[in-house]
């Protein structure tokens, strides 16, 4: 079966004048899977050719709440080519699963397949058939018939209520409602974002195939060890019989890091056949087979005094979740840190509404909580009549205001200030409507981003190889933000090799262990551990070159030796100079092999475990005398039409904080990709839903609209990060989540300044401003 | 699993035969039928294939005006270099239209028989009701999701948008279909959906259209197309406007005048009403604002597509105005 390997060398470098230089961390190499990608050349988890595949397609519910009364399968059953209709009651059930932090299940049946509907698109029955066509078509005949009850559609729903408050969510310090009552300046405004969906290019979907207890599944996967742990319980085998193989994911966004119910529905059809099966979802079973962003309401309340200086802050955030599963979107988590203020308030609920159980969606939490805080200190600095940039500068959290913690770094100034040079800010027109090019109404916006630095430990082996090159495996996973280059860099810097003679497998859960692909944690967790393992095989072998008494170094008697493009020689240039190769024949090795794991010394294999399916060992972004955390600032001009009310994104100029980038070519990549989601997000993400069936009616990527090339302009981001050792092994922050937290209001604030009307409820469409 | 056969069509009248045979449907660039087949609308028994007849993809342009073949690609004639200076119009609503890739295999003459996205119509598995797939159903869009859906031109039956670019030009510059012998200006192949919204084109059974012909003149030479949409491409328009004009000798007073809306109404939507209100009038920017409102006389709103109410006299009146500049 393919496991991916990738040499440096089948693809280009990054800027020529680079040189070597491109190949060590820190350098701008191209990214080492781009051609596999263009060329067709690599193999998608579903695209696998398996002998005897058989396909699965599935039957969604079509009412929002009440009970599947009965399936009449017999015309499907009949069709050609149709092997086994599946339904709740004919589907064998699987074993409850535990969740992500890795708390027990109860000790009961799950079925993936639902007699109880919570939501419109649930998947109630599966067909299997010999073909994909012929499963399509049997699917069409499946008639489903319902008891069906009334249902809460959304946070609007008049049925709704306050919901359930999450104690957990609570931050307080100071009596912020005394503060506010008492403050000479106040605002208060309600924000909101509705349903937005993570739209990945490539559609979830798996092949799953059973050789007796062992169980291989092909699927795009942002956490291989997770997913199969996931599936080792709901078919109570070994963890070590599943193997999950996902060498290439087409964009997860925060959607595939779960194992989820069509994956259970898959696996268990293939078990049921005692053939593999396929089953990929059709893009609207893609707004409903998992959650998008759940939709969210916020009030922030801001007192201040008579110049702008915060005194209060009041915020209480709702957002909705399913009828029988948990999600919470923390609301006030960039509300609590992004300024300095003496009394506080945070609360939240959430509401259950006859929805799938929303997911994680790039940066949940910090994204929608900026677009209420970062609207919010922007209406004051008009209240106040000072510059956006100003009140932001004159409440600059000096530390973690909830937490009274130094940050580890936060060049979150620095940001302001080298965003604002190259925008050209000093230049803006203060008053609203007062800048136009014909009938073109130009604003200028500001808003600031962060995002927590997550860290766990990590796991890699590296292998010296008998022709010199250097093998990398991980469990980890490549979505497209880089791992498989910056994991050959760091291990050929570490070793002393070209980036070229890096071999770097992933996705494969028979690797090395790893961790979820998620909150913006793998490249620091990983080239931390790469950097580790590549640091013990060096050791071992410039060990063995001193010591080994067949090697051409032995008479040295040499303390140390240096290994560089792939040659080792003494560090004062005397002696012999041999390649890797070489030296490995000549002490009569094929290989050297080191594992290296960043867990503390006593770990378990328990613990590992925990570590590596769960998210419970993740370490704290305040642990110890820190607060860590990646912050951007964004400067964005709009263009809205007077009488149109068209908003277009016209420049964009973003100064981020990432610490150290491990490859700032890619990390600028991953910046403007945020940045282009945050434009969609602000101008024209939104799941629309018929509120009298529960159904979102625009599941297509014709209808729920994401930005086009023509929709983006230049984007200019600008690193302004310094190495921060608090945060990772090598320097790093976050990048994958940061570009897109504060993007949202800084085109909201530019659209009040362009026009005057202030946009609460996202997205802007043409018909909030006409 | 839905069988159906395969015909590919050796002349235009074995087309037109094949075409006849019920059930059966005729199928160029598909870009469109082949969508409707996978969400389930379009159920063909049989698909007759056109795209290997010859000659149907010729474009001719001369001072009479402009023939173009039905099975001519949308991105040939958008970048034809006698349709952009003799009908920039034209052009306009083609490369405004869809994506480059639709572009390249869709035809002109599907594109005339392109249907709604009301996405009522196009869920027949979770929506019923829908007078256009099953008359006498019912229609699901109303007190449902209406953003797109038609201000103008609807009925309690149906008030399903008619999304084309090229169509709404075509009614401007009174354009022809061509359905072999039979020709009809292109403002009566579209019907209003009425009590039979399921009957969009005044296409009989065993007829096929094989050529667009558009009438020269001054006001097509002088055209432009101003499409509105929540996205810069790939999207349909929230409100557009297809406008052509000829000024007298003065360079102000308009001598004729054509105005057309799409991406409100349920057919592509000629606005005679302003094109009376100006005829012999001096452009004045207040003057064509006033006349713009006319272009959504006797128009419905369903909630949340009111905007487009507002915004189509906007659009009208830039276009207008915009050519208006250039004299």
């Amino acid at each position: 079966m393919t496991v991916h390997n990738i040499r440096v060398g089948e693809s280009k470098r990054g800027d020529a004048s680079d040189g070597t230089l491109a190949e060590s961390v820190g350098g701008r190499l191209s990214r080492v899977d781009g051609p596999a990608k263009i060329t067709g050349a690599a193999r998608y988890a579903v695209e696998q050719q398996l002998e005897g595949l058989a396909h699965a397609v599935l039957v969604e519910s079509t009412i929002a709440s009440g009970k599947v009364r009965a399936i009449d399968a017999a015309t499907a059953e009949a069709s050609p080519g149709v092997l086994r209709v599946l339904t709740p009651d004919t589907i064998i059930s699987l074993r409850t699963a535990s969740d992500w932090f890795g708390t027990p299940p109860p000790d009961k049946p799950y079925c993936p397949l639902a007699r109880d509907i919570t939501f419109c698109g649930q998947h109630v029955a599966a067909v299997v058939a010999e073909t994909f066509e012929q499963a399509v078509a049997a699917a069409a005949l499946v008639k489903v018939s319902y008891d069906e009850t009334p249902s809460i559609v959304d946070l609007d729903d008049g049925k709704a209520g306050d919901g359930i408050p999450i104690d957990a969510m609570t931050k307080e310090w100071g009596d912020a409602p005394a503060a506010f009552a008492a403050a000479p300046v106040r605002i208060c405004a309600a924000y909101n974002t509705p349903r937005e969906y993570q739209a990945p290019m490539e559609p979830h979907g798996l092949i799953a195939r059973w050789e007796g207890e062992h169980l291989t599944v092909w699927e795009p996967s942002q956490w291989l060890d997770g997913m199969a742990r996931t599936y080792a319980e709901w078919f109570a085998v070994p963890f070590g019989n599943v193997r999950l193989v996902s060498p290439y994911i087409g964009g997860g966004f925060g959607s595939k890091a779960l194992a989820l119910s069509h994956g259970a529905v898959a696996a268990r059809a293939a078990k049921m056949l005692g053939r593999p099966v396929k089953l990929v979802m059709t893009r609207p079973q893609t707004f409903t087979g998992y959650g998008g962003r759940a939709a969210t309401r916020q009030t922030v309340t801001i007192g201040t005094d008579r110049e702008g200086v915060i005194q209060s802050i009041v915020h209480r955030g709702v957002n909705e979740t399913s009828v029988d599963g948990m999600w919470v979107e923390p609301l006030g988590s960039v509300t609590s840190i992004m300024y300095a203020t003496p009394n506080f308030s945070s609360k939240q609920n959430v509401v259950r509404v006859n929805s799938v159980v929303p997911g994680a969606m790039r940066a949940p939490g910090e994204n929608p909580s900026a677009f209420g805080i970062e609207s919010a200190i922007d209406e004051l600095a008009y209240e106040i009549g000072i510059d956006p940039l100003e009140i932001r500068l004159k409440n600059y959290a000096e530390q973690d205001p909830h937490t009274r913690k130094a940050w580890s770094t936060r060049q979150l100034r620095e940001a302001f200030a080298a965003g604002a040079e190259r925008f050209g800010w000093a230049r803006r027109s203060p008053k609203p409507r007062s800048m136009r090019d014909g009938n073109q109404l130009i604003g200028w916006g500001v808003a600031a981003g962060t995002y927590p630095v997550r860290r766990a430990y990590g796991e890699a082996v590296v292998r010296i190889l008998a022709d010199g090159s250097v093998e990398v495996e991980s469990s980890s996973i490549d979505m497209g933000q880089g791992t498989y280059t910056i994991l050959a860099q760091t291990a050929a810097e570490t070793v002393g090799v070209r980036a070229d003679d890096v071999v770097v497998k992933l996705g494969d859960s028979r690797f090395a262990r790893a961790g979820v692909a998620g909150g913006s944690r793998l490249a620091g967790v990983m080239t931390g551990a790469v950097s580790k393992a590549a640091t013990s095989a060096l050791d071992q072998l410039v060990g063995l070159a001193i010591s080994d008494p067949r090697s051409p170094f032995h008479a040295l008697q040499a303390n140390t030796l240096v290994v560089a493009n792939g040659r080792i020689g003494s560090p004062r240039g005397d002696g012999p100079d041999v390649s890797i190769a070489e030296l490995l024949k000549s002490v009569g090795r094929d290989r050297i092999e080191a594992t290296g794991d960043t867990m503390p010394a006593n770990s378990t294999a328990e613990d590992r475990y925990k570590n590596y399916t769960t998210i419970a060992m993740a370490l704290p972004h305040t642990e110890g005398d820190y607060s860590r955390y990646s912050w951007c600032a964004h400067f964005i001009e709009v263009r809205v039409d007077e009488d149109f009310g068209t908003v277009r994104v016209s420049r964009v100029v973003s100064a981020l904080d990432s610490g150290r980038l491990y490859n700032p070519k890619l990390a600028e990549s991953q910046w403007k990709g945020g940045i282009i989601m945050g434009i969609g997000q602000a101008l024209l993400e939104e799941g629309i839903m018929d509120r009298r069936h529960g159904r979102i009616v625009n599941n297509n990527l014709a209808d729920y609209l994401v930005p086009t090339n023509a929709d983006i302009p230049d984007i200019e981001v600008i690193s302004v990060g310094i190495p921060d050792p608090h945060s990772s092994a090598l320097g790093g922050k976050g990048v994958g989540e940061l570009g897109i937290v504060g993007v949202a209001p800084a085109i909201a604030n530019a659209v009040f300044h362009a026009t005057g009307k202030r946009v609460r409820d996202l997205p802007i469409t043409l018909e909030k401003l006409i | 699993m839905r069988d159906f056969s395969y015909l590919r069509a050796t002349s235009t009248d074995a087309a037109r035969r094949a075409a006849a045979l019920p059930g059966a449907m005729l199928l160029a660039g598909g870009t469109t039928l082949i969508d409707l087949a996978k969400c389930g609308v379009a159920e063909p028994e049989t698909l007759v294939d056109i795209t290997h007849l010859k000659g149907l993809d010729r474009i001719a342009v001369d001072e009479r005006g402009a023939t173009i073949g039905a099975l001519a690609k949308m991105g040939h004639v958008a970048d034809h270099a006698d349709i952009k200076s003799r009908f920039p119009a034209i052009s306009e609503t083609l490369w405004q239209a869809a994506s480059a890739q639709i572009r390249n295999m869709a035809t002109i003459g599907g594109n005339l028989m392109q249907r709604t996205r009301c996405p009522y119509f196009r869920d027949p598995s979770n929506f019923s009701a829908c007078n256009k797939r099953e008359p006498g159903s019912g229609c699901s869009a109303i007190g449902g999701v209406t953003r797109g859906h038609a201000v103008l031109g609807t009925s309690e039956a149906c008030i399903a948008m008619y999304p084309g670019d090229l169509a709404t030009a075509l009614v401007a510059f009174d354009a022809v279909v061509h359905l072999g012998e039979r020709k009809l200006l292109v403002d009566d192949f579209f019907l209003l959906p009425a009590t039979t919204p399921d009957r969009e084109h005044a296409i009989e059974p065993g007829e096929m259209i094989t050529a667009i012909e558009i009438p020269g003149s001054a006001a097509a030479r002088r055209s432009t197309y101003l499409k509105i949409r929540d996205r810069q491409s790939y999207e349909f328009a929230a409100a557009s406007a297809a406008v052509g004009i000829e000024v007298e000798a003065d360079g102000r007073t308009i001598r004729d005048l054509r105005v057309a809306l799409g991406g409100v109404a349920t057919r592509p939507w000629r606005a005679r009403a302003v094109e009376d209100a100006l005829r012999g009038k001096v452009l004045e920017p207040e003057t064509v604002r006033a006349a713009s409102l006319l272009a959504v006389e006797g128009a419905v709103d369903h909630g949340a597509n009111h905007y487009k109410i507002e915004l189509a006299p906007r659009v009208v009146a830039r276009a207008i105005l915009k050519l208006g500049e250039t004299a």
